[in-house]
């Protein structure tokens, strides 16, 4: 069992990076049924600022997360502009234009940083091992767990506790009764996908030393934010925070305890879950039609 | 639009015709481009049939493609070099491969679709990178005997025997696909895509329906898979890769999504042009991404309802 400590450990690092990740993409769906498939691109964003910005110094790395955040969020509110030709045509169509976007805002990423993976350098003061129950531990890593719950726990309070939350969550429960409030849906929605491209944006400026960037790294965090928000239930927060975490340690204790199963692994959840419940773990009352 | 109706039963077999004398006319490389443009084409029509037909749209495809594609090349490494029983076999892996996958998908719809599959398409590819023992990695499979298309017949040893083999195929899956689709079969199905309430309220399985179509679209696939490995000898993860679901897709949306004739023209223009266009300009050589990203957006802006397709999909 010790064993798989640090992997357990990594899994919570993991998990809790794809829940800021998925969060964004689980919100747009719920808010405006944006299925944003260039989600991952936004996180390249943030992933990319880190490897050329951030030199190891404290202000290099705070330089690299506005960068990431800000043009990532620019982005997403850049698609939900781009979506207003396509009102009326239907939810197919919107997908499409954003899968559109995701293949060559990842080939100009590719042609502007190269194919190959770059390396990521962190803060001095954070680039050593840590003993945890005897075992040393990246310093980073545990540092990252920190700040992504201090996330995790501050989009809770936004959605849950805010004005600007409820009007998401009403949004996401009836969306036509929040417009005939006198509520411009394409604002929320613009606002959403802009937060949650900064969400995405953030979480690849700091989650850079986990899962770096490359040509494979958009397909990879869309791939994963997928599994997390199909089996977390769309529109559900809650729901995409304890799938992230399943999601976490699948692909670090799975892979160290049966690295051939891992990716059955993730079939497996999601045949159980979809099999089990529909919607998802904690299914949104309104369920995408 | 009434004459374009009756003469449309006819495009099918006229494409087919017009295609058969190509083997003689065009030249050993644009043969060659031609029969893998047949082959993305059978996937494209099994993508049609779920995302035009039955109202699932799929960027999952991919998936029961790369069964099918082990499958045979997994035969011809046990010497088993009859082109139909490859064919065959890889359509019922694709089958299989559905049927199991089918509770993920048939009650899911719209968008959610799209995303499941996606999963589905992604996770398959990676447990093929991953599984060394059967399909040894993301080094692929080579299977470089070629196959006799029956028992007696001569070896696919040039590239027009492979072509008029691949076209045969093509012609005898498509062609039974348009069939059943004509048949009250087709009706139920096209049915239940839009008037889902309705046909459950007069007691119509719409879920079975759905699986059905699924299945069928999975073997679509799968021989599309055992194809792809005739005429390449080798299968590689890379093979069911994102971008080749986004190709397909493309292909099929600028087809129309209800016509399979258009998703095989569509799957037609889309790999002509991401050729043309990579081959005549240096800068876009690589940049196959690129062109195919700018053409779903121009395709996604400018043709609504694709080049053959009836009406949308979804409103």
């Amino acid at each position: 069992m010790d064993a798989y400590l640090i992997p357990a450990v990594d899994g919570v690092a993991y998990g809790l990076l794809l829940f800021v990740v998925a969060a964004g993409l689980t919100l747009a769906f719920g808010v405006g049924d944006v299925l944003n498939l260039a989600h991952g691109t936004l996180f390249a964003f943030g992933a990319y600022a880190a490897a050329k910005v951030s030199d190891g110094s404290w202000g290099s790395l705070a330089l690299a997360v506005l960068i990431g955040t800000a043009t990532a969020a620019a982005g997403g509110a850049l698609l939900s502009v781009l979506l207003v030709p396509l009102a009326g045509r239907g939810h197919l169509a919107q997908a499409l234009l954003t899968f559109g976007v995701a293949l060559v805002v990842g080939d100009l990423l590719v042609t502007v940083f190269g194919p190959d993976e770059l390396p990521i350098t962190v803060p001095a003061s954070l680039d050593r091992p840590v003993d945890i129950a005897g075992h040393s531990y990246p310093g980073y890593r545990l540092a990252f767990i920190g700040v992504a719950a201090l996330i995790a726990v501050a989009l809770y309070v936004v959605v849950a506790r805010t004005r600007a939350g409820s009007l998401v969550r009403a949004t996401v429960d009836d969306r036509d009764m929040v417009a005939t409030l006198g509520v411009d849906p394409f604002k929320v929605r613009t606002g959403v996908l802009a937060v949650g491209g900064a969400l995405a944006g953030l979480a690849g400026a700091l989650g850079a030393p986990i899962i770096g960037p490359g040509p494979r790294v958009a397909d990879l965090v869309l791939l994963l934010s997928l599994v997390v928000v199909v089996l977390g239930g769309m529109g559900s927060i809650g729901g995409a925070l304890i799938a992230a975490i399943a999601v976490g340690e699948i692909q670090t204790v799975g892979v160290t305890a049966q690295p051939t199963l891992a990716p059955f692994l993730m079939f497996g959840a999601m045949a159980v879950v979809l099999a089990l419940r529909a919607g998802g773990l904690l299914k949104s009352r309104r369920v995408a039609t | 639009m009434s004459a374009f109706r009756r003469l449309a039963p006819f495009g099918f077999p006229a494409l087919i015709v017009a295609l058969v004398p190509m083997a003689w006319v065009l030249d050993e490389y644009a043969t060659k481009t031609l029969t893998k443009i047949l082959v993305v084409g059978l996937l494209a029509v099994s993508v049609a049939l779920l995302t035009g037909v039955a109202g699932l749209p799929t960027l999952g495809q991919t998936a029961p493609y790369l069964v099918g594609a082990y499958t045979a090349a997994t035969l011809v490494r046990h010497d088993v070099h009859i082109g139909v029983v490859q064919l065959l076999a890889a359509a019922g892996a694709g089958a299989l491969f559905a049927l199991v996958t089918a509770p993920l998908v048939v009650y899911a719809r719209g968008v959610v679709v799209l995303m499941i599959t996606l999963a589905l398409g992604e996770l398959t590819s990676t447990v093929a990178g991953r599984w060394k023992a059967v399909t040894n990695g993301t080094d692929g499979m080579l299977a470089f005997t070629s196959p006799a298309p029956l028992p007696g017949l001569v070896t696919l040893d040039t590239d027009r025997a492979t072509y008029l083999y691949v076209l045969t195929v093509v012609a005898v899956l498509v062609g039974i696909v348009l069939l059943v689709l004509r048949s009250p079969a087709g009706a139920m199905l096209r049915a239940a895509r839009d008037g889902e309430t309705r046909m459950r309220a007069s007691g119509h399985p719409v879920a079975g329906y759905l699986t059905v179509a699924y299945v069928a679209a999975g073997a679509l696939a799968g021989a599309a898979g055992a194809l792809l490995v005739t005429v390449e000898r080798y299968v590689s993860p890379g093979a069911g890769g994102f971008d080749v679901a986004a190709l397909v897709l493309l292909a099929v949306v600028i087809g129309g999504a209800t016509s399979l004739v258009g998703a095989l023209l569509g799957a037609g223009l889309v790999v002509a042009t991401r050729d043309w266009l990579a081959g005549t300009d240096d800068r876009l050589a690589g940049h196959a991404p690129l062109i195919l990203g700018g053409l779903f957006v121009i395709c996604v802006y400018l043709l609504p309802r694709g080049l053959l397709g009836k009406r949308s999909a979804h409103e």
